[in-house]
């Protein structure tokens, strides 16, 4: 197994006309572990994220992923499909983006698209309804099953995805995202609009799939209860730059990142801490 | 040079009437986001209610051509603003928040309409009319014996193209109309909130789009001297192009984009090949829309995530 | 475009007005007013050319005013269906919700019945040529509609130049049977094969873009291999077109009465009628294999790709799927199966010129998918029996034709912006096949 962290940003820079989004980022996350995104609304971490599923290209920098195997990407440089395709990163979006008119077993057959392709003989196989084709199709159906009971939904498959639920939906866009058998999984406030038991849910699910199948994750997030529980490392970022990055409990009492949350100036932050202790 | 100067004129001419009908395309799309496909037989429909006006205000003993044209311009601008504002209410008002596609079939479907009913009520063959603005200018007479003229007509036409787009854009920018008609085009749902109807806002919209067209309709027919049933689709796929290649939504955008399409038109044509000066506009859309798809004044879309 | 104003309800549909006999008067009253003004020029004066070219006119005042009153009278007719429909009113309330999840049902049943019965129409009909005619028109618009479904139904690419494809096809087989010599059969995938080697041409520079814009360039594709076929005479015969294009044979056989046509090699007497029938198969078998390709197709992954394009481009990338070639294999099973059908109308007409290629046509096929209900092979085959069918009942009004269908194209879609069959069925399941309302389905945006 390679010893480079899974996710390496070095001095990533992202301009929108004369706006800095993202300035000279660097930060990494390790192997098989969560790593939070935080930052106060506006401080470019979508941004970032869009950088690195490549929506955006960005301006300068190199984002580089390294698989388990040693193999590694530059990310900046791969076409927006093979990020998920070869680079092995799936993601999800902060506005739940299913198929809403294709029932949920059907976007989980769609998130396996590339070994199906392969498995159809680029339709051709398929077309004429070969064994080797419909045994891969039944083994898609069977991951999508897996992941469907995983979080929870299977007796949802035949439903409309735009017919279930926010929450539903939002354990659905996960699954979605694991069927593509990624290496790292990137995911936009999986939180957002969701009640306590829901997150609570979410909470264990997310480390279930650090620990159970070894992918590591990087999350945006801000109910903080979710990121603290789960994190493994915390990257903090306002105003397009990193200010503190460190393990959930140097985090929480970094007075930078209160100030920034709060607006007010570090010295004040620090008194609050104090105050607090 | 004295060809070129000839054929920059005619294209210049060209071009006022496209950037009319132009405009229409813009401010439809930039307020209710659809391509009016029926905006080119508006512009047919203002041709033939110009050419009959015309013809009825003769046969009545009215002489003085500056009053027979400005009647005729009034009357076909008023006639054809009625055809927009009742296409808009009948097939496009009941789809404005139905599925994209809907609208644009029944823009389609209006189209159709539009074109066969001028076919049944006014017969299928061209009709002619003699020419009404005679006379003109010689700029220039080269040594070849080529001369550079500018017709009556063709200053007519860059007259009235300019003072309608200045009153055109004080309307837009000064009036309540125009503000009301720009806050649609930014948020319906938050101009509705603060008070601006926004039915009659577009309705509005459709009007003055139409009276436009019907403009340029008259301004077809005087310079060209005809006007025929099926002249609406090409000169509406035109003007759109002449919309997109402006950036569409933008206003002066349309007027420039169809001065361009009228100046590369006349070129092509004179330069190249007659036959083949439709397909060049065509490829000029295309072309226009792969590399350029904001147009040369429009808006760059942001890609949301 | 924002999703719903509470301040623009539509017109007079929403039932909150009061509605009573001076409304219903004071609104015809005024449609009345509205159509004096749209036609008092253009039905009331008519004009032509005269004997030295000189353009004169004569009023039909007559003409004018019984539009009008018919007009008054009509706006009350409306008016009055919609306060006997109830306050939803509107036409869109004509065919109740019942019916067309009565359809979803009936659709299992009535799909093989409407195949058995067109299977059939050769014999019940053997002897009206017209209804064989037009049973072979019907099943080309079929085939179209099917073809630019996967286009515009299924990868929610808007295709407004789909005639192209037709003209491709059709002209393939034109110029290599007249000019090679070559068989129906040899160039019948030849055309296919060049109309999607032209589609993916097409496709190509206009992926990137969206909407209304992709179909605008599409319809100037269109006009353009129209404009080209017209005026690049050496090699399309112009607007003469290429006419003695050889019919088809069965397999090498052909049908004529000579001693080695079919029928003498049956032994039963020869009659036309024999070829209209084989085309009339023909062209069946055409089309039951765009339709078996297209549902093989939606089961493997290239066309829940095609349909998840439709739903969500932003998260078919994020899912790794190649926008590109998935947009692009979608123009050209199209194109491929507008070729097809195109090479089928050479053989019939053996005749052919660019006028049969306008974008009249790409709007017929387009409304026939739209009306149908997108992506519905059922009521894809359902709209073209409707229009096709329709507009042959409306042969006897003549120039009244396109007016009419121009009308019908409007009301239609104000009636049911969705189609006719106004859900989706899945392409998987576990337990049970549940269909999906067309509330959910997106449009696509390319």
């Amino acid at each position: 197994m390679s010893s480079a962290p899974i996710l390496a940003l070095e001095n990533l820079t992202m301009r929108f006309g004369g706006i800095v989004a993202v300035n000279a980022l660097s930060f990494s996350a390790q192997r098989k572990q969560i790593t939070a995104l935080i930052g106060p609304n506006g401080a470019g971490k979508t941004t970032v994220f869009n950088c690195i599923t490549g929506f955006y290209k960005p301006t300068s920098g190199v984002i580089r992923l390294t698989h388990d195997d040693g193999t590694q990407y530059e990310m900046q440089k791969l076409k927006d499909f093979n990020i998920s395709k070869q680079a092995k990163v799936a993601r999800t979006f902060q506005n739940i983006r299913l198929f809403p008119g294709m029932t949920a077993l059907e976007n989980l057959m769609v998130a396996q698209h590339n070994a199906l392709m392969r498995a159809s003989g680029l339709t051709l196989l398929g077309l004429l309804g070969v064994p080797s084709w419909r045994t891969a199709e039944q083994s898609a159906i069977d991951n999508a099953v897996f992941w469907l009971k995983r979080v929870g939904l299977l007796d949802r498959a035949d439903d409309a995805a735009g017919n279930l639920a926010y929450g539903d939906q939002r354990r659905l866009e996960i699954a979605r995202a694991m069927c593509t058998g990624p290496a790292l999984l990137c995911l936009d406030e999986p939180a957002a609009g969701l009640n306590a038991r829901e997150s609570a849910a979410l909470s264990e699910l997310l480390l279930s799939i650090r620990s159970d199948h070894g992918t590591s994750i990087l999350l945006i997030e801000h109910d903080m209860s979710v990121v603290m529980e789960i994190s493994d490392r915390i990257v903090v970022m306002d105003y397009g730059v990193k200010i503190a990055e460190g393990t959930p409990r140097d985090i929480r009492d970094d007075p930078k990142v209160i100030a920034a949350y709060l607006g007010t100036d570090e010295e004040e932050a620090a008194a609050v801490l104090e105050a607090e202790a | 040079m004295d060809y070129f100067a000839q054929q920059l004129i005619n294209g210049l001419v060209l071009g006022s009437i496209y950037g009319l009908i132009a405009i229409g395309y813009t401010m439809v799309y930039g307020i209710v986001g659809m391509i009016n496909f029926a905006h080119g037989d508006v512009f047919m429909i203002g041709g033939f209610i110009a050419l009959i006006s015309f013809l009825v205000l003769v046969s009545v003993g009215l002489t003085a051509v500056p009053v027979i044209l400005l009647i005729v311009l009034l009357v076909s601008m008023a006639i054809t603003a009625l055809y927009g504002w009742t296409i808009e209410r009948i097939a496009y008002r009941p789809l404005r928040h139905s599925f994209r596609l809907a609208p644009m079939l029944s823009a389609i479907g209006m189209s159709f309409v539009l074109t066969n009913f001028s076919q049944v009520s006014q017969g299928a063959r061209v009709k002619p009319v003699p020419p009404i603005v005679t006379g003109g200018y010689t700029l220039h007479e080269g040594e070849s014996g080529f001369v550079v003229q500018l017709s009556n007509i063709q200053i007519v036409v860059v007259i009235t193209t300019i003072v309608l787009l200045g009153l055109f854009t004080w309307l837009v920018s000064r009036t309540r109309l125009g503000r009301d008609m720009r806050a649609c085009e930014q948020d319906q749902t938050m101009a509705a909130l603060l008070g601006v109807d926004v039915d009659r806002t577009i309705s509005m919209t459709f009007v003055i789009g139409a009276a436009l067209a019907a403009v340029a309709g008259m301004m077809y027919l005087l310079y060209y001297g005809l006007v025929d049933f099926f002249m609406g689709f090409v000169a509406g796929i035109k003007a759109f192009t002449a919309a997109v290649l402006g950036g569409i939504g933008s206003l002066p955008g349309a007027m420039l984009g169809g001065l361009a399409i009228g100046l590369i038109e006349t070129f092509w044509s004179a330069y190249f090949s007659v036959e083949y000066k439709d397909v060049a506009a065509f490829s000029i859309l295309i072309v226009v829309l792969i590399f350029m798809p904001t147009g040369l004044l429009g808006r760059p879309e942001v890609e949301k995530v | 475009m924002s999703a719903s104003l509470p301040a623009s309800s539509p017109p007079a549909s929403n039932g909150s007005e009061p509605v009573g006999a001076g409304f219903i008067l004071k609104k015809a009253v005024l449609s009345a007013l509205v159509a004096l003004g749209l036609f008092s020029l253009m039905v009331g004066v008519r004009t032509e050319a005269g004997q030295s070219g000189q353009l004169e006119y004569w009023t039909r005042f007559g003409e004018l005013a019984s539009l009008v009153g018919a007009v008054f009278v009509g706006s009350i007719v409306v008016e009055l269906l919609r306060l006997w429909l109830g306050p939803r009113g509107g036409l869109g309330s004509f065919v109740p919700a019942s019916v067309q999840s009565g359809l979803s049902v009936a659709g299992r049943y009535l799909a093989p019945a409407l195949l058995i019965f067109t299977l059939l129409v050769p014999v019940i009909f053997y002897n009206q040529r017209y209804i064989l005619d037009l049973g072979i028109l019907v099943l080309t618009y079929v085939m179209l509609g099917w073809g630019l479904n996967v286009v515009v139904g299924l990868a929610g690419l808007l295709d407004l130049g789909y005639v192209a494809f037709y003209a491709v096809g059709a002209y393939s087989y034109g110029l290599l049977s007249t000019t090679f010599g070559l068989s129906f059969w040899i160039c019948l995938p030849l055309a296919g094969i060049l109309a999607a080697f032209w589609g993916v041409l097409l496709g190509f520079p206009v992926l990137r873009l969206r909407g209304d814009y992709l179909a605008i360039v599409t319809l100037a594709f269109g006009e353009i291999i129209r404009l080209v076929l017209i005026n690049w005479q050496d090699v399309t015969g112009g607007p003469n077109g290429i006419s003695g294009i050889p019919r088809p044979s069965l397999f090498g056989i052909p049908l004529t009465p000579g001693p080695d046509g079919l029928a003498a090699m049956l032994g039963i007497p020869f009659s036309p009628t024999h070829r209209i029938v084989f085309l009339f198969y023909l062209i069946l078998a055409l089309a039951l294999l765009t339709n078996w390709v297209t549902i093989r197709l939606r089961r493997l992954p290239i066309g829940r790709a095609w349909e998840a394009l439709r739903e969500d481009e932003v998260a078919c990338r994020a899912l790794g799927i190649n926008i590109t070639t998935t947009k692009l294999t979608a123009f050209a099973t199209g194109a491929m199966f507008g070729g097809f059908a195109g090479a089928f109308f050479a053989t019939r007409q053996g005749f052919i010129s660019p006028e049969s290629f306008t974008f009249q046509e790409s709007a017929l096929v387009l409304a026939i998918v739209v009306l149908g209900g997108m992506g519905s092979q059922l009521g894809v085959a359902l709209a073209a029996l409707a229009m096709i069918g329709g507009f042959e009942l409306f042969r006897s009004l003549e120039v009244y034709r396109m007016l009419v269908f121009g009308l019908a194209m409007v009301l239609v879609m104000i009636w049911r912006p969705r189609g006719i069959v106004g859900h989706r069925s899945p392409t998987v399941f576990l337990e049970k096949s549940k269909s999906i309302s067309s509330d959910l389905v997106k449009e696509g945006h390319g």
